[in-house]
C-alpha cells in the first residue's frame, strides 16, 4: 500500500534541508515501526517520493510525501490514523504530520505534478526606494520583469513575469489562519506569492529580488525576507490548477 | 541569562549549513537552569559535523544533566562565515541547546581529540567575551576547562587554561561540580577565583597550571614544581575502573543533519594493551576494561530503537579484540528478510584472517573495501613500533578478504618512525603488491589503497624522546612511496602534505613557552588548522621565529632520559621506567607482548591505581594474537642505535 503523507515544517528545524528531510523520514519510520517496501538491487532504500524541495530556511504547512508500505506490514486503511500518530511522536520538534491517506498507484507522482506553489513572505521594508506596496504594484503591471540568474555558471537574463501567477499583500483573514506562534518576533510587509515551479521555477528569494531596489554590491534577498512560509501547492488537473490537497480549482486568477 | 535566538536567527539563512547551530537533535536535554546549579558549557573546537558525534562530550552532557546540581549544554566551533556575522555584531559565542550565551556559564569545558584544535578553543574563548589569558579573568568570568587525549599535555595551553582534567571524566565531572558550586553560592567574590582553583587542584586528576611554577635552564626545563603548599607535586589520571557502571550515552545524539559518523556509537571497551609505541590513546587509555557483552547488546538494542539509525558502530581501539565480539554479531547480525535490520560497522580491525570473518559477517551485501593498519613496511620496522604483524598475518587476512569477495583493501602506514631507512619506506610499496598479487589469484579487479601518514611522537608514550622527522624529509620519504607505487600495478597511494605535522608535533610536545606562538598564530587568523584550507606552515614557523624558539628544539631533536620533559608532574599511571626501557627494547627491535594474555610486564597502570584488567575471557582471541604466543625471535638481534638526523633516509 502506498501513502501520501502531508506534513508541516515550522520553527528552527527550517534551517535543515532536503537531503536532511529524507533521512529524518528514514529514521522516523524506523522509530515508529512502520515497514516501508525497500527497492531492488545492490544498496536497497527504502521506497519514499518527496515532493518539491523545500528551500533551506522555508517552512512549510503542506509538504507532502509517498511512503510504499512493506506488504508484510498488514496495514490497512483503518490504520492510518494511528500511523499519522505514531509518526507525528517520532518525528523531530517542528515537524508534524497533518493528513495521511492511501494514495493510488496511478496518481501522478508528486515530482511531476506540481506546478505550482503558494507562499506567505515576510519582507523587510527597503531603506532606500519604493516600499513593497508600490514594488507589488509595479510588477503586477509590468509586462516583463527581468532578473539575471546563473545557471551552470553562466548568467542569463529571464523574464520571470510568466512565472508569476498571484502577488499581493496578504491580508488580515490570511494572517490570522497562520498558526499563532510562526510570526514570532519577525517583522516586515506580509504578502502572498504564487510561484511556478515548473521549467525554470521561480523561488522566493528570486521574488526578493525584484521586489527590493537592486544595489552594489548585489544584495542578500535573506536580508529581506524574514520569514517564508509555503501554505499551498497546486498540481494541473484538466487544465486547471487544482489545490493538491483537496482537488479544488485556485479561486485567484492566473493572470494578476 | 536570555536567548540569543532572535539575534541570530536572521543571520542563519546566509550561511552555510544552518542546521549545525539549531540544535533540536534526537535525545537533546531541555537544559533546566537554576540557581545553585553548576552550569556547564561542553564545548568542543571544531565544527559541528564533527564535534556532534563525539562520544565523550554525548557522555558528559547527559551524566552532568542528570545530577540535581548540574545543567550542561554544548556548543561547537561556529564555521567562519558565521564567526564573520556574530564578531560584526557582536553575537558571543552560543550553545546550541537553548542559544544561551557562554558567559552564562560557570564551566567552559573543551573536548580536545587533537593539538590542531588549540587555536580554536583561543577563538571561541574570545568570541565568549572571555579573556584569552588565564591571568587576566575575572571571577565573573567562567572557568576554562580542557580534557581528552590531548589534554594529557596541556603545558602548550598552560596560559590559556584554567584547569586541565586528565583521563577519564565520568566521575571527576561530579567533585568538580561540587566545588564550584560551593564557590558559586558563596558569591564568586573578588579574588576567589585563586580559592576555588586551589580546591579544584586538590581533587585527582585535575590539574591547575597557574598553580605550578616552571624554571628553565636555557633551552631546558630545570624544575616543574608547586608554588604553593598543599598542591600535589604529581598530577594522575582518572580511570573509571568498570565500564558496566557506566552505560553512557542512555540517551544517543541524533542530529537532523549530515555529521561524520552518523550511526550509532557503542563502546565495546576501553583501554588497549597491544603495546604499539607510537599510539598514544593505547598508552594512556589503560587498563583494558570491557563492556558486558549482555550491555552491549541491551545499548545497541535501545540506541536503534532511540535513534532510528539502522547503523551501530562498536567502538575500541581494537574491537575484534572484544571478547564478546562473535556472541554480540550473531545475535544482532542483520536479518537480510527483515526490514531496518542494522548494520554493524567495525573499526579499528586487527590484521588476521579471524577478523576478515567478522567482517565478512557484518558486511550483508555490500563489499565496499576493508582496511588493514599495518603501519610500517618490514617486519624489523613493525617489531621497532610493536605493531607484531607478520607478513604471513597481512596476507592471509588478504587473502581471505579477496576469497569472501572484496575487490579493494586499503592499508595504512605511518613514515618517520624511529629508525626507519629507505628500505623499510620502500617495503611499503612492496608489502601492498604482494597484497594486490594475493587478490588477483581471487578477481582481476584487486586492487589496494595506500594511506600515509607522518608521524608526530606523542607525551606519555615510548616514542616521547624520539626526534621527529623533519617536514622535506617526510616528503621525500612519502615521494619514495609514491614513486615506487607508479611503478606497481594496482597500488594507489593517498598521503596528506606532512606540513601540519611540524604544527602537530610542536603543540604535541612543547612546553608552556608554546603558548605565544600558539597565540600569534591564532591572532593571526590560523583557525581550523585541521582544516588543509585553513592551514599555513609560514604562519607557524614566523610565530616560532617572532618568539625567537627553534623548531629543532621542539620537533625534531631526540630526548634523552635525563630531559626534564614538560608532562614531567603529570602522569597517565604509565612508569616512567617502563617507557624509557620500551623505548630502549623498541630500538633493540624487541617485541613485547600483549599483558592481557600473557604475565604482567608492570607498566605502571594497574598496579599504580589499583585497577586490573577486566577482560571476560583469559585466552586470546581466535586467529592472530599479534605477537602473543608468536615467535618474536627475529627481533632483538641487531641492536640499533638512532643516528644523527642529518643522515639523510635514517631518523
Amino acid at each position: 500500500m502506498k501513502i501520501r503523507v502531508t506534513y508541516a515544517k515550522l520553527g528552527k528545524i527550517r534551517f535543515t534541508g532536503h537531503r536532511d528531510v529524507a533521512h529524518m523520514w528514514e529514521r522516523t519510520l524506523r522509530k515508529a515501526g512502520i515497514a516501508v517496501a525497500m527497492s531492488v538491487g545492490f544498496t536497497p532504500r527504502p521506497k519514499m517520493a518527496f515532493g518539491l524541495a523545500l528551500p533551506t530556511g522555508a517552512e512549510s504547512l503542506i509538504e507532502l510525501i509517498d511512503i510504499t508500505l512493506d506488504p508484510v506490514s498488514g496495514v490497512t486503511v483503518d490504520d492510518l490514523d494511528s500511523i499519522a500518530d505514531r509518526l507525528s511522536t517520532s518525528l523531530p520538534v517542528g515537524m508534524s504530520v497533518t493528513g495521511i491517506r492511501e494514495c493510488a498507484g496511478t496518481e501522478v507522482s508528486l515530482q511531476e505534478g506540481v506546478v505550482a506553489t503558494t507562499w506567505v513572505m515576510l519582507v523587510a521594508e527597503p531603506e532606500n526606494g519604493p516600499d513593497i506596496a508600490t514594488a507589488i504594484e509595479r510588477v503586477i503591471s509590468s509586462a516583463e520583469v527581468l532578473l539575471t540568474r546563473e545557471r551552470k555558471g553562466e548568467k542569463h537574463l529571464d523574464d520571470i513575469r510568466p512565472g508569476i501567477l498571484e502577488l499581493r499583500s496578504a491580508d488580515a483573514e490570511l494572517m490570522s489562519s497562520l498558526p499563532a506562534d510562526w510570526i514570532g518576533e519577525s517583522a516586515g510587509h506580509a504578502i502572498v506569492a504564487t510561484l511556478t515551479t515548473s521549467g525554470r521555477g521561480i523561488r522566493p528569494t528570486e521574488l526578493v529580488e525584484v521586489l527590493v531596489p537592486d544595489s552594489d554590491p548585489p544584495i542578500n534577498p535573506w536580508d529581506h525576507l524574514n520569514r517564508v512560509l509555503r501554505i499551498n501547492q497546486w498540481i494541473e488537473r484538466d487544465g486547471e490548477r487544482v489545490d493538491v490537497l483537496t482537488g479544488r480549482a485556485a479561486h485567484t486568477s492566473v493572470s494578476a | 541569562m536570555t536567548s540569543l535566538w532572535s539575534r541570530l536567527e536572521p543571520l542563519l539563512a546566509r550561511v552555510r549549513k544552518p542546521a549545525r547551530y539549531i540544535g533540536c537533535e534526537d535525545g537533546a536535554i531541555v537544559p533546566q537552569h537554576g540557581h545553585g546549579k553548576v552550569a556547564w558549557l561542553l564545548a568542543y573546537p571544531d565544527v559541528y559535523e564533527v564535534g556532534l558525534p563525539n562520544q565523550g562530550l554525548q557522555i558528559l552532557y547527559e551524566i552532568l544533566n542528570e545530577r540535581p546540581d548540574a545543567v550542561a549544554e554544548r556548543t561547537y566551533a561556529p564555521w567562519v562565515d558565521l564567526e564573520a556575522l556574530m564578531r560584526e555584531r557582536g553575537i558571543p559565542l552560543f550553545s546550541v541547546d537553548s542559544h544561551r550565551a557562554a558567559e552564562d556559564f560557570d564551566i567552559l569545558a573543551f573536548n580536545l581529540s587533537s593539538e590542531l584544535v588549540f587555536t580554536n578553543l583561543l577563538n571561541m574563548v574570545d568570541l565568549a567575551g572571555v579573556p584569552v589569558r588565564a591571568e587576566l579573568r575575572s571571577p565573573t568570568d567562567p572557568l576554562v576547562m580542557i580534557g581528552g587525549h590531548a589534554a594529557f599535555n596541556p603545558e602548550p595551553m598552560a596560559d590559556f587554561i584554567d584547569v586541565a582534567v586528565l583521563g577519564e571524566g565520568e566521575e571527576v565531572i561530579g567533585e568538580i561540580t561540587e566545588v564550584v558550586r560551593e564557590w558559586k553560592v558563596s558569591g564568586r567574590t573578588e579574588g576567589s577565583r585563586l580559592a576555588v582553583l586551589k580546591a579544584l587542584a586538590q581533587i585527582p586528576g585535575v590539574y591547575v597550571p597557574s598553580l605550578y611554577g616552571v624554571e628553565y635552564d636555557g633551552d631546558h626545563i630545570r624544575e616543574i614544581k608547586p608554588l604553593y603548599a598543599g598542591i600535589p607535586e604529581r598530577v594522575m589520571k582518572r580511570t573509571v575502573s568498570d565500564l558496566g557502571d557506566w552505560d553512557y550515552p542512555r540517551r544517543p545524539l541524533a542530529p537532523l543533519t549530515e555529521v561524520v559518523h552518523d550511526r550509532l556509537a557503542v563502546e565495546v571497551f576501553r583501554g588497549c594493551t597491544r603495546g604499539c609505541r607510537f599510539c598514544q590513546a593505547g598508552m594512556i587509555t589503560r587498563p583494558v576494561r570491557e563492556r558486558p557483552a549482555e550491555q552491549v547488546r541491551s545499548m545497541i538494542v535501545d540506541g536503534l530503537q532511540r535513534t532510528g539509525y539502522n547503523e551501530v558502530s562498536l567502538t575500541s581501539l581494537s574491537t575484534a579484540d572484544f571478547s564478546g565480539i562473535e556472541s554480540v554479531i550473531t545475535s544482532i547480525v542483520p536479518d537480510p528478510t527483515a526490514c531496518g535490520a542494522p548494520t554493524v560497522s567495525l573499526p579499528s580491525l586487527r590484521v588476521d584472517a579471524f577478523t576478515v570473518g567478522l567482517a565478512a559477517k557484518v558486511a550483508g551485501g555490500r563489499r565496499s573495501g576493508l582496511t588493514f593498519a599495518p603501519e610500517a613496511g618490514t617486519w624489523r620496522l613493525r617489531t621497532v613500533i610493536n605493531k607484531l604483524i607478520t607478513e604471513e598475518d597481512l596476507y592471509g587476512a588478504v587473502e581471505s578478504a579477496f576469497a569472501s569477495g572484496w575487490s579493494r583493501a586499503k592499508l595504512y602506514f605511518l613514515t618517520g618512525l624511529p629508525t626507519e631507512t629507505d628500505i623499510d619506506t620502500q617495503g611499503i610499496i612492496d608489502l601492498a603488491a604482494g597484497c594486490v598479487a594475493v587478490g588477483k589469484r581471487h578477481t582481476g579487479r584487486a586492487n589496494v589503497t595506500v594511506s600515509i601518514g607522518g608521524f608526530v611522537p606523542k607525551s606519555h608514550t615510548p616514542f616521547q624522546w624520539f626526534g621527529q622527522n623533519s617536514v622535506p624529509e617526510l616528503r621525500r620519504k612519502i615521494g619514495l612511496v609514491r614513486d615506487a607505487a607508479t611503478k606497481t600495478k594496482g597500488v594507489n597511494v593517498k598521503w596528506h602534505d606532512p606540513s601540519a605535522s611540524l604544527a602537530e608535533g610542536l603543540a604535541s610536545r612543547g612546553d608552556r613557552r608554546i603558548g605565544a606562538v600558539i597565540e600569534r598564530v591564532w591572532r593571526d587568523g590560523g583557525v581550523f588548522q585541521e582544516w588543509s584550507e585553513y592551514f599555513k606552515l609560514d604562519r607557524w614557523l614566523d610565530a616560532m621565529a617572532a618568539e625567537g624558539l627553534s623548531p629543532d628544539f621542539y620537533i625534531t631533536r631526540h630526548r634523552d632520559e635525563k630531559e626534564i620533559l614538560p608532562w614531567h608532574h603529570l602522569s597517565a599511571g604509565l612508569h616512567q621506567d617502563f617507557l624509557w626501557q620500551d623505548w630502549r627494547a623498541s630500538l633493540n627491535e624487541f617485541g613485547l607482548e600483549d599483558c592481557r594474555w600473557t604475565p604482567c610486564y608492570d607498566c605502571g597502570v594497574c598496579t599504580g591505581d589499583g585497577l586490573e584488567h577486566i577482560v571476560a575471557s583469559p585466552i586470546p582471541p581466535a586467529g592472530g594474537s599479534q605477537g602473543t604466543g608468536q615467535d618474536l625471535s627475529r627481533g632483538g638481534i641487531t641492536p640499533v642505535t638512532l643516528r644523527s638526523k642529518s643522515s639523510v633516509g635514517a631518523t
